[in-house]
């Protein structure tokens, strides 16, 4: 009962952070709900007893790619739209 | 960026590079292994690019470092490799194991703990894929703020 309500608790964020993605108008509040997304989707692996796979989804989902998404914000616009 | 930002990475950035080679180094006993350990080792060093300009992270990351560590570590598993055929025993061999030497101590029976001085070549291989993937994830790293500061920024 409390490990159902843990899950369906980490499907709805991964629902909520996956839609403030695709709706931010921020570039750096879009790559940070992004590494949200995949913090969440690292405890949704842990769940479902894939601690290793857990390790490298954390490390390289929330961790690497969010930098590489803030040095390439930092070369270009901050907003959607904008011409840098 | 911000002085908040940077003094969280200097304070974190020791904690982080521990925990990665902790990682790699029980990579035999606990979930995780080379590859996992080697990402969150170079997740330290991508805070250190996002925290800082680029002037300071190329005085304080060499790219020839993170170049270095890549090739040491492909060097260190392949050695590996060989020193087992050296011995007269089948390529990648576990030929340490049960043997007394360098991790080479029998696994005990029963419910333990678990012993970090076990499992022969297999600790090596796992240090070896640690440093590989610490200089290969880093040198990408590098090599994409490199790219951004011919745009002016």
């Amino acid at each position: 009962m409390m490990e159902m309500a843990i899950h369906s608790l980490v499907i709805a964020g991964l629902i909520a952070s996956a839609l403030m993605v695709f709706y931010f108008r921020d570039l750096l509040a879009a790559t940070l709900a992004a590494g949200f997304f995949s913090f969440l989707i690292s405890v949704e692996f842990y769940i479902l007893q894939a601690p290793d796979v857990a390790i490298s989804q954390a490390a390289i989902g929330a961790g690497l790619t969010t930098a590489i998404f803030i040095i390439a914000i930092r070369a270009t616009a901050r907003y959607e739209g904008e011409h840098p | 960026m911000s002085k908040i930002v940077r003094t969280g990475a200097n304070l974190l950035y020791p904690f982080i590079l521990i925990f990665g080679l902790y990682v790699i180094m029980h990579g035999h006993l606990t979930p995780g292994g080379g590859f996992q350990g080697g990402a969150v080792v170079a997740t330290a060093v991508a805070l250190v690019i996002v925290a800082y300009s680029f002037e300071e992270v190329t005085a304080m990351i060499k790219k020839v470092g993170m170049k270095a560590r890549e090739s040491i570590g492909l060097l260190l598993f392949i050695g590996a490799g060989i020193a087992a055929l050296a011995i007269g025993a089948p390529f990648f061999s576990n030929f340490l194991a049960n043997s007394g030497l360098l991790f080479g101590q029998v696994v005990p029976s029963g419910p333990n703990p678990g012993d970090l001085n076990t499992a022969g070549v297999i600790p090596i291989m796992n240090l070896a894929v640690g440093i590989e993937v610490w200089g290969g994830l880093a040198v990408i790293l590098l090599y994409m703020l490199s790219g951004i500061t011919k745009e002016g920024s």
